[in-house]
């Protein structure tokens, strides 16, 4: 969950840096998948590291930055082969800091939490005023079409705009929304803004604080797509805990999701959830591994919209298996194999057979 | 709160004895990971009197008054290394108010002098909040380390305890200085200006009436260079194995003790580290060509300098996430590392490098800096049980600890199961 692989590909150079549409704070219209490039060696490792599937996002300069796209980590030329079949676009929205300090630090808006709301009802005011301009639309079609009167014109469809058909197809529960969020505070707010303009979170992105509301998030099915432990690095960052995971875990209905942003934390998603499974259970927690498993496996699946087709070792699903030397809750445990759809990828034991980027040819 | 009660109990009565300032543990029946000659000793004992470690063995006597810690089998580890890290000099990375490891002055970078006397543990906070939350995990001490980028010289650290006392800065000394492809901004462009800019700054030292108008070093910098061209350790960070090379020529003929920092590129010139005698400080997890400088990175660099006898040791280039130098460990051992080469490049290389000699190995005579694991001390399912620094048991708390059992009681409260 929430890779930024092929958007921001190694080498991290500045003509890579694809991740954030940073010009304008709502750029809904843009899509990660148009950024992918899908020779980031960066793939390869992560396969190595048991990861069959997975959602690119736009990073999160801005209040709304774009459609994600989820992808079956397979080795192709073009990004169109890598994507998940059937699998909903998620849409993009960033809390806090970030969009604040991108565009405050420009003398725009938003420069301060309270912009940032603003920011986001009016993108979310627009393109209900666009859904309406389209049902209304609609509706002289349908009675042109009937053909009451028959020397009437066609009426004329509106002006698309990428922008809204996004936030649109959003409202309408056809794109998933990930929002980036570290306070538990503007989680909060972020419920309420959905409730507002009726649209459903599938997940809160880093979220050190999800803990705080850990019940809240359960009640309303939002999922936490989380670090085990990252922390500290900005002031929305200052009061995470190794516990996170696990409490977020820990009501009925709670959804725990481990997640990584990084190249590197992607290529041991198992670790970070030994680590916070650990902590769980430290603190009084009853989480055996088998619940622990979920956050790297089906819980993902269920916040990315595509359970009904992997996540679960169960007849009818895609074959994306990993088979482990040991239990994969172990600093020292690797994959053995690695099949995406039935197909091998990756055996460990014929390294001169593993999929390579071009750029390490 | 997981914690057996009798554990508790006793960490409890070592800690009325800290408090009063005597001084007796016994830790008894431990899988003692010396990182020293003596290796594993298996149900060993451990006496800890006063700040030091007073004796290490089977069946060691309690003396009368002494606090008893029963280990029961557990693993007993020198306290670990930090890293190179901002810990005590950073708050918050992106509040700059909070950072005191960066000399940021604003000029143009050409108009930049290279400052080798600012010494960041002079801003050192032994009370930084981020402390507690790294010593809770094992990480005992570490070296802090300037951040500045904006010249070749970053300037000066050392090593210091995370005991919480204000005076814990430990010694070993050290220079800082960035390299390659990352120190090209303040090189003008060019890794072949870093030797030229150097060159520069070392006839300033020897030959100070060279300094004149557009001189890299004011009389205060060229008093505190000097000292490293005359043998002081200085930690290079760099990647690229031609970089490297150049760096252990360079330093060697300029009376540099050097240390290599980062290394991704490191094992394609083991031989030249190993004859040299110059050790390596990595991230064992960077194996992505992240830019082409490191388009050699891969995940068995440690276990192939440690192959060739190149001395490694461990280190996040996050300092509040210092604690993941174990996880840095642990994975060097997953791919090839031996066991106990990974151990040691948490505890004892690192207080070699640094020049720590009552550090960073369980023997009689070293200062007490101890952890007692609730597993293998390299496994990410293992946490720290009791850690004591200098002889004293640190209490296991941190704000991280409060805000986990505050939230806990609250999340009971709010939920059926």
């Amino acid at each position: 969950m929430h890779s930024h692989l092929g958007v921001y590909p190694s080498p991290s150079l500045r003509a890579h840096s694809d991740g954030n549409e940073a010009t304008d704070p709502v750029t809904a219209g843009v899509w990660a998948e148009h950024s992918l490039w899908p020779q980031d060696p960066g793939f390869q490792r992560a396969l190595e590291g048991g990861v069959t599937s997975m959602q690119l996002l736009p990073g999160s300069a801005n209040l709304i930055g774009g459609r994600g796209v989820t992808i079956k980590n397979i080795w192709a030329r073009t990004y169109q082969e890598m994507k998940f079949p059937g699998a909903p676009h998620g849409l993009k929205m960033a809390c806090g800091e970030n969009p604040k300090r991108v565009y405050g630090g420009r003398q725009k808006a938003p420069s301060t939490r309270m912009g940032n709301v603003a920011g986001y009802r009016q993108a979310f005011a627009d393109a209900r005023d666009y859904i309406e301009q389209w049902n209304e639309y609609e509706a002289k079609r349908a009675v042109f079409e009937k053909g009451a009167k028959p020397d009437a014109t066609a009426p004329k469809p509106p002006k698309r705009d990428l922008r809204l058909e996004t936030l649109a197809a959003a409202m309408k529960g056809e794109l998933r929304v990930h929002i980036h969020c570290y306070r538990a505070d503007e989680m909060a707010t972020m419920l309420d803004l959905a409730k507002e303009f009726g649209f459903r979170i599938s997940t809160f992105h880093h979220g050190v604080e999800t803990y705080k509301i850990a019940d809240r998030l359960a009640t309303e099915g939002v999922c936490g797509a989380l670090w085990a432990d990252w922390w500290g690095f900005k002031l929305e960052a200052y009061d995470g805990i190794q516990e996170n995971l696990a409490f977020v875990d820990f009501p009925e209905g709670g959804c725990s999701i481990v997640h990584s942003d990084s190249s590197e934390g992607i290529q041991r998603l198992n670790q970070e959830a030994a680590k916070a499974m650990t902590r769980g259970q430290r603190a009084g927690l009853d989480i055996p591994p088998e619940r622990a498993i979920r956050w790297v496996t089906s819980n993902a699946a269920k916040s990315l919209g595509i359970l009904a087709q992997t996540g679960t070792l169960e007849a009818g699903k895609m074959a994306d298996i990993v088979v482990w030397n040991g239990s994969p809750f172990s600093v020292y445990a690797l994959p053995d194999l690695v099949y995406i759809d039935g197909v091998l990828q990756y055996d460990r034991a014929k390294p001169a057979a593993k999929p390579r980027s071009d750029f390490e040819q | 709160m997981s914690k057996p009660p009798l554990i508790a109990a006793l960490l409890t009565s070592s800690l009325a004895l800290g408090a009063a300032g005597a001084g007796e543990v016994l830790i008894r029946g431990a899988r003692v990971h010396t990182a020293g000659s003596p290796g594993t000793l298996e149900n060993a004992d451990v006496l800890v009197r006063d700040n030091r470690i007073a004796a290490v063995g089977n069946g060691l006597a309690a003396p009368s008054g002494a606090a008893v810690v029963e280990a029961r089998g557990r693993p007993l580890t020198p306290g670990l290394f930090g890293g190179l890290s901002q810990l005590g000099l950073e708050e918050v990375e992106l509040e700059a108010a909070t950072v005191d490891a960066d000399l940021a002055f604003t000029q143009p970078l050409w108009m930049h002098h290279w400052r080798p006397e600012f010494d960041v543990t002079r801003a050192f906070n032994a009370r930084s909040p981020v402390i507690p939350v790294t010593r809770v995990e094992g990480i005992t001490w570490t070296v802090l380390a300037p951040t500045t980028d904006k010249t070749l010289i970053a300037g000066q650290g050392a090593a210091a305890a995370l005991d919480g006392r204000f005076d814990a800065v430990l010694g070993g000394r050290t220079l800082f200085v960035n390299w390659g492809s990352a120190a090209l901004e303040s090189s003008g462009g060019s890794r072949a200006a870093q030797f030229m800019l150097f060159d520069q700054a070392i006839r300033e030292v020897r030959d100070p009436a060279s300094a004149g108008e557009g001189a890299l070093l004011l009389p205060e910098g060229r008093a505190a260079l000097k000292g490293y061209l005359a043998g002081g350790r200085v930690v290079f960070r760099v990647h690229r194995a031609s970089d490297i090379r150049g760096v252990i020529d360079y330093a060697r003929r300029n009376g540099m003790k050097p240390v290599i920092s980062g290394g991704n590129e490191a094992w394609l010139v083991a031989q030249e580290l190993a004859a040299a005698g110059v050790p390596v400080i990595l991230d064992s997890l960077e194996n992505l060509p992240e830019d082409f400088d490191q388009l050699g990175a891969r995940l068995d660099n440690a276990a192939m300098l440690n192959q060739a006898g190149v001395k490694i040791a461990f280190s996040y280039d996050e300092s509040h996430q210092a604690r993941k130098n174990r996880q840095l460990a642990g994975n060097a051992a997953t791919h090839g590392l031996s066991w106990e080469a990974a151990l040691a490049g948490l505890t004892s290389v690192p207080a070699q490098i640094f020049g720590l000699a009552d550090r960073g190995t369980i023997e009689k005579g070293k200062i007490a800096d101890l952890v007692l694991w609730s597993g293998d001390p390299l496994e990410v399912t293992t946490v720290a049980d009791s850690v004591w620094i200098g002889g004293q048991p640190i209490e296991m708390r941190s704000r991280q600890t409060e805000l986990r059992d505050r939230y806990l009681e609250i999340l009971r409260s709010k939920t059926a199961r």
